[in-house]
């Protein structure tokens, strides 16, 4: 089993009418075995219309009901995307994968403060989504990069997501799930938390992660993975380069107060057995290395 | 977004955080003017620019005369203020604050920030007032006292009480910390804030508590449901091409070295740089010109990257996702032709329509040095730059 999505999953699109999830919403059922995977969209304003043929309904609930799907993907803009995300848990979905970028921190903080105790995980926000290859591709990565095999992917960013798995493919390794996080400072799933769910996997059989300055995420994840991982992992830390006191591009990417930089993210993985490069050119040769 | 002094102090007042009266001037008359306005016989005069460190710059001083202010005044409006946060060309300073002097029994650190392992706001206190709360936090952190305020229930009488107590404010000072701790909180709630902070807070020698130093950053994100805020923006204290970036939508932040690059998304940016940095060059920039751009925004983003003197070479880094190579291949040309490239210029396309965009790359008869990976990329690109050297 891969983890978190696969081909049995019904996913709903939020945000289903506007023209960023109308886009992706046609890609992703264009994908494999999209097209009975995604079974329903929210639009408050547009129960009873349809999109290309999937039933628009009222609200998350609704639409669970009506399709029995328990996984939601997000293009709502960021001011309402966060009551979108409390509305998914709410209605007890299992998974919630928030694409949108520029929520604001407050509303993310109230949102993950409600999430306390509920069974939904939530993917993002502000982040490509999770693809399982060849069965299911939820979110707005590239899906024909990707390849099924065995290799697991978590990175907190998109395209540089992708440039990974296009390295693992020139070594001719695919992947098992990608998942990318997020680049925010408050969001759903973190680098540990994938972790977990890799090391449980048998479908995987090694973990490439990829961080970037801002937040302790990283060490947090490398110190689980010293004490309690048993694959191997591979890493990489953006922006050795970057400036203290500088946002790089992504809201969560920024050295404050010394604290944040990949040189130390890279230390602490170091230090406790992952095995990390600085050149981001080389992770799909350092992945095949420990295989 | 960062906003000055004054401006902090004015929204915390209006959450019940008592400050010293003080006016904010434009020129050495109205310095005078405000001093005499508030009357008193001790004065402080400070220069107002966003970055820290202001006191040991020079940007703070004691005046005991009007003549004083106006002598302090005409030092200070229009000197570069060189503080630790501002980097060694200094800040103009264009805006002064006068404020009434104050009778200081003690001073203390209060201040809140996003705590994002716990998700929360958290308020962290100390009793080194003053002092950088980063150098509070390296050498005595047992000094450092935190709350991890709950969204819903707010900051509550007994921890704000207790906070006071552990810094050691004295009991008759405390139901004033109290007051200001709550109204902190409620202004950074309210306001969308990211960092509030109050250093120092002042014990007066009558034991009132109040905010003699007042900093607020907000939230980008939340700008738009602000627009009081965003009024406050002073474009003196930003980069003007970080401004100009900002209105393409472009994310651009200038850096010392040589090489340009263009790229989509954050993080390949940031490894971008990184890779020339490990081949030997020196990224001039980190440029993320996002995931929806066209061939405007792209010739937009060149045009950028070309106003920096020091610029010697231009690595253009693209993975297509939804973002097609053409579209970004079609941008260069444009942009190329727009703006007379007069530096070497390395493109590495891959992803979404790679073929269709090295195609028009190479169709356009321009000198493009196309590079096949990132590593290769780098490599041309150092070597690039080194030869206009």
């Amino acid at each position: 089993m891969p983890i978190l999505i696969n081909q049995n999953s019904r996913v709903m699109t939020q945000g289903i009418t506007g023209k960023t999830g109308q886009f992706h919403t046609r890609m992703c059922r264009e994908y494999a075995n999209g097209n009975q995977c995604f079974v329903a969209g929210v639009n408050p304003r547009k129960p009873g219309e349809n999109f290309e043929g999937i039933p628009i309904f009222g609200t998350v609930k609704d639409a669970k009901e009506a399709t029995g799907a328990t996984v939601s993907v997000i293009y709502v803009p960021p001011p309402f995307a966060a009551a979108a995300i409390d509305e998914a848990v709410e209605a007890e979905l299992d998974l919630v994968i928030c694409i949108t970028e520029g929520i604001p921190v407050r509303d993310m903080i109230r949102t993950r403060y409600k999430m306390q105790g509920k069974k939904t995980r939530l993917i993002g926000p502000n982040c490509p989504g999770i693809i399982t290859p060849d069965e299911i591709k939820i979110g707005i990565m590239p899906g024909y990069i990707h390849k099924k095999g065995r290799i697991g992917v978590v990175s907190r960013s998109g395209t540089l997501t992708y440039e990974a798995v296009a390295q693992l493919m020139e070594q001719g390794l695919g992947q098992s799930t990608c998942i990318g996080i997020g680049g925010d400072p408050v969001n759903g799933l973190k680098h540990l938390d994938v972790m977990q769910l890799f090391n449980d996997d048998d479908e995987t059989d090694a973990v490439l992660m990829v961080g970037e300055i801002g937040g302790t995420d990283e060490e947090e994840c490398a110190r689980w993975v010293r004490d309690h991982m048993n694959k191997p992992v591979v890493g990489f830390i953006a922006g050795v380069t970057a400036p203290p006191g500088k946002r790089m591009g992504h809201a969560g990417a920024i050295i404050s107060g010394g604290k944040g930089t990949a040189q130390e993210k890279l230390a602490v993985m170091d230090e406790c057995g992952i095995k990390v490069t600085r050149n981001p050119a080389e992770m799909g040769k350092l992945l095949r290395s420990v295989l | 977004m960062k906003i000055h002094e004054y401006q902090a102090k004015e929204i915390l007042r209006n959450y019940g955080v008592r400050t010293p009266r003080g006016i904010a001037c434009f020129s050495v008359d109205e310095a005078v003017n405000a001093a005499r306005e508030l009357g008193g016989d001790v004065w402080v005069v400070k220069a107002q620019i966003y970055a820290g460190g202001r006191g040991k710059g020079g940007g703070v001083k004691i005046a005991k005369s009007l003549e004083e202010v106006r002598e302090l005044a005409g030092e200070m409006l229009g000197m570069r203020l060189v503080t630790h946060q501002t980097g060694p060309e200094g800040q103009t300073v264009r805006r002064l604050f006068i404020e009434e002097g104050v009778k200081i029994a003690n001073e203390f650190y209060v201040g809140m920030v996003v705590d994002r392992s716990s998700q929360r706001v958290c308020l962290m206190a100390s009793s080194e007032g003053g002092m950088d709360i980063e150098q509070v936090a390296a050498e005595t952190p047992d000094k450092i006292h935190k709350v991890f305020i709950d969204p819903i229930a707010g900051l509550n009488d007994s921890e704000a009480l207790d906070v006071a107590a552990k810094i050691g404010i004295p009991e008759s000072g405390r139901g004033d910390a109290k007051q200001l701790l709550k109204g902190l909180y409620e202004a950074f709630d309210e306001k969308d804030a990211s960092l509030a902070e109050i250093n120092p807070l002042t014990l007066t020698a009558d034991s009132h508590v109040l905010a003699l130093d007042a900093k607020m950053n907000f939230d980008d994100n939340a700008l738009f449901r602000h627009p009081e805020i965003v009024e406050l923006r002073d474009l003196d204290e930003e980069d003007p091409i970080e401004v100009e970036a900002s209105e393409h939508d472009l994310s651009y932040i200038p850096l010392d070295g040589n090489i340009g690059c263009l790229v989509n998304g954050a993080g390949l940016a940031m490894a971008t740089m990184d890779i020339i940095k490990l081949y030997g060059g020196n990224p001039a920039n980190f440029l993320d010109v996002g995931g929806g751009a066209t061939a405007e925004k792209v010739t937009e983003a060149f045009k950028l990257m070309l106003k920096n003197p020091k610029l010697e070479a231009i690595l253009v880094n693209i993975f297509g996702g939804i973002m097609k190579c053409d579209v970004i291949a079609e941008g260069v040309v444009q942009a190329a032709r727009e703006v007379q490239l007069n530096v070497p210029l390395v493109v590495r396309l891959e992803g979404t329509n790679v073929k269709l965009g090295k195609q028009i790359l190479a169709d356009s008869g321009l000198t493009i040095i196309s590079a096949g990976n990132m590593a290769d990329a780098a490599q041309r690109v150092v070597i690039a730059a080194a030869q206009k050297t």
